[in-house]
C-alpha cells in the first residue's frame, strides 16, 4: 500500500476578485520511503498540494489518504519545511527543534537528548543555545530540518526548502538531505522548481503544468545511491534532466503564446 | 569618544543653564520661575512635613493599581480580540466607541459613582488605558505571521499550544512596547483626575499650591512627576529586555 495517496485532488480558491483554480485532479502516489519530488512552474499550485497534504488547507474536491485512512488536519505525523522561514526566534537553536517533543510532553531529559541527536545530523553541534537571528540562510534551514526530524514524523513535506540559498550552500544541503533521509528512513515529498535539485534528490519526479495545476508526467529516477553532486555529469543525469527540461519548455510557450493572444486581442483600449 | 547619551547629557545641562540664567540672572519674577536652590528647599521642606512621601506614594499607588488592572484584562483579551473573528465582532463596536470618548468626560461620572476617594482615580486611570491598549494588543496578535502558526500546527500544537507556545511570545515585545506607552497616558490620566477632586497625591498638591500661589511648590511637584516618569520608563526598558531577550525591536534602542 501507498504510503501517501493524492486521490482527484481539485483545488480553487474563492478571493475578492473572483475564483482562482489552483489545482486541477491531481493525483499521485508515493511508496514508503519513497523521496518524491514535485516539480512546476512557479504559481501552479505546488504550496498549495503541500498544504493540503499538511492539513493546512482544505480541497474542494478529492482527498488525501495517508497509510489508507484520509487526511483531515494537521497532525505531527506529517512534518514540513517550508520555503520561508520559520523557526521561532524566540526559542534557541535547541528550543526550537524540541519543540514538537514539548507539544507532546516528553520529558525535559529525553526532549534534550533527542535534540542533540538532530542537532549534530544537520551539522549544528555547538549552535544550541543561539538565537534563530545570528544563524545564516543555511543554518536556519538546517535547523528547520532538525525541528521536524526531530519529531519524527511519518511523511516528511518540504516546500522549496533551499529555494533563498546561493548555489553552494543549497548542493552541501542536497546532499546533507539525502544523508539524513537514509538515515532516519523517511517517506520525503518535496517541491521545487530547480531541475537539478529535482533529479539529484528524487526516486520520483513529478511535472506539474501551468495553473490550474494538473500532474503532466511521472519521470522515474534510477540512478544508483548514495549520490553526491558529481552525478551531474553522467548522461543518465543529463538526459532525464533535458527530458524535464523539454516538458517544461512546453508550458512556458504555451504560457508566452497564451499571454500574447491575449495582449493581441485586448489592445490599449478594451 | 563621543557617545550619543554625551548629547543626552548636554542638552540637560542646557536646559538647566538656562533656568538658572533666568531665575538667578534675575529676569523672571520668583512667583512664575522660582530658581532651583529655591525647588530644592520646598522639596526639604515637604519631606519635614511628611508629604513629599505620602503624596508620591498615594499617587503611585494609584497609577500602579489602575495601570496594572487595565493591563491583566486588557493584554489577554487583546490577544483573544486579535486573532478571533468572533471576539472581535462582539466586541469591536462596544471598544471602538468608548475610545473614543475622552476619559477627561467621564471623570464628573467617576466621581458621582464613586466619590473622590482611590476608587475613583483607579477607574480613571483604568477607563484611560484599557481600551486603548485592548486595541493595540489586538494589533500586536493580529500581526503574528501566519507561517509560525502553520509551523506550529504541523509540530502538532493545538490551539492552546498555539497560543502558549507562539501567540504569546511572538506578541510579548509588542506587549512591553505597548504597555510602556500606556503607562504614560496613565500617569496624565492620574493628574487631571487628581486636579479635579482629591484629598492627597501629586496633582492634588500643584492645585493647591496654585491656590496659594506656592509656585515653588508647583515645580517641586511637576520635578517629582518627571522624575518618576523617566524612572518608570527606565525600569520598562529594563525589563523588557529581561523578558525578551532575543528581540532587537522590543525595549528601544540601545
Ligand atoms: N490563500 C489563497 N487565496 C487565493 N489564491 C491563492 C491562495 N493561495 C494560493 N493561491 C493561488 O493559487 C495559485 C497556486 O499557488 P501556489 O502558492 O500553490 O503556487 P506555487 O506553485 O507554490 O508557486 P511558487 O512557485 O511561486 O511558490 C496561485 O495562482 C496563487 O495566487
Ligand atoms: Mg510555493
Amino acid at each position: 500500500m501507498s504510503k501517501l495517496e493524492i486521490r482527484n485532488v481539485s483545488k480553487t480558491f474563492e478571493t475578492r476578485y473572483g475564483k482562482v483554480e489552483a489545482l486541477k485532479d491531481v493525483s499521485l502516489q508515493i511508496a514508503p520511503n519513497e523521496f518524491a519530488v514535485i516539480v512546476g512552474p512557479s504559481g501552479c499550485g505546488k504550496s498549495t498540494i503541500l498544504n493540503i497534504v499538511a492539513g493546512l488547507e482544505k480541497t474542494t474536491s478529492g482527498t488525501v489518504l495517508m497509510d489508507g485512512k484520509e487526511i483531515t488536519g494537521p497532525g505531527a505525523d506529517r512534518g514540513m519545511v517550508f520555503q520561508s522561514y520559520t523557526l521561532f526566534p524566540w526559542y534557541t537553536v535547541r528550543k526550537n527543534v524540541e519543540f514538537g517533543l514539548l507539544i507532546r510532553g516528553v520529558p525535559a531529559d529525553e526532549r534534550r537528548r533527542i535534540a542533540e541527536h538532530y542537532i549534530e545530523m544537520v551539522g549544528l553541534k555547538g549552535f544550541e543555545e543561539i538565537y534563530p537571528s545570528g544563524l545564516s540562510g543555511g543554518m536556519k534551514q538546517r535547523v528547520a530540518i532538525a525541528r521536524a526530524l526531530a519529531n519524527n514524523p511519518e511523511v516528511l513535506l518540504m516546500d522549496e526548502p533551499f529555494g533563498a540559498l546561493d548555489a553552494q550552500t543549497r548542493v552541501v544541503m542536497q546532499e546533507l538531505l539525502l544523508e539524513i533521509w537514509e538515515q532516519a528512513q523517511t517517506t520525503i515529498l518535496f517541491i521545487t522548481h530547480d531541475i537539478d535539485e529535482a533529479v539529484f534528490l528524487a526516486d520520483t519526479v513529478y511535472v506539474m503544468s501551468r495553473r490550474p495545476g494538473t500532474i503532466k508526467a511521472r519521470i522515474s529516477v534510477n540512478l544508483p545511491r548514495p549520490r553526491n553532486h558529481k552525478i551531474y555529469e553522467t548522461p543518465e543525469f543529463i538526459s532525464l534532466k533535458s527530458q524535464i527540461v523539454d516538458l517544461l519548455w512546453e508550458e512556458s510557450v504555451q504560457a508566452a503564446t497564451e499571454t500574447q493572444i491575449q495582449e493581441t486581442n485586448g489592445g490599449m483600449f478594451r | 569618544m563621543f557617545r550619543v547619551h554625551h548629547l543626552t547629557i548636554l542638552t540637560t545641562a542646557i536646559l538647566f543653564g538656562i533656568w538658572c540664567l533666568l531665575t538667578y540672572g534675575g529676569i523672571v519674577s520668583p512667583l512664575f520661575l522660582p530658581s532651583p536652590s529655591a525647588v530644592v528647599l520646598e522639596l526639604v521642606d515637604l519631606y519635614r512635613e511628611g508629604l513629599l512621601i505620602k503624596y508620591t506614594w498615594d499617587s503611585v499607588y494609584r497609577v500602579t493599581v489602575g495601570f496594572l488592572l487595565a493591563a491583566v484584562t486588557a493584554v489577554p483579551l487583546g490577544l483573544v480580540l486579535g486573532r478571533s473573528r468572533i471576539v472581535e465582532a462582539i466586541t469591536q463596536p462596544f471598544i471602538e466607541f468608548v475610545r473614543y470618548l475622552p476619559v477627561v468626560a467621564l471623570v464628573p461620572l467617576t466621581i458621582l459613582y464613586l466619590g473622590i476617594g482611590d476608587i475613583q482615580k483607579v477607574a480613571v486611570i483604568f477607563l484611560g488605558t484599557f481600551f486603548q491598549l485592548v486595541l493595540m494588543i489586538a494589533d500586536v496578535s493580529a500581526s503574528v505571521p501566519r507561517d509560525f502558526i502553520r509551523a506550529s500546527a504541523t509540530l502538532g500544537a493545538n490551539t492552546y499550544q498555539v497560543y502558549r507556545y507562539v501567540i504569546i511570545p511572538c506578541s510579548l515585545p509588542g506587549i512591553m512596547d505597548n504597555l510602556r506607552i500606556t503607562i504614560g497616558w496613565a500617569w496624565t490620566y492620574l493628574v487631571v483626575a487628581e486636579l479635579v477632586a482629591a484629598n492627597s497625591g501629586l496633582g492634588f498638591m500643584i492645585l493647591r499650591s496654585q491656590r496659594f500661589l506656592q509656585t515653588d511648590r508647583i515645580f517641586a511637584g511637576l520635578l517629582i512627576i518627571g522624575l518618576l516618569g523617566v524612572l518608570t520608563d527606565w525600569l520598562f526598558r529594563k525589563l523588557t529586555k529581561l523578558v525578551v531577550p532575543w528581540s532587537e525591536k522590543a525595549g528601544g534602542k540601545s
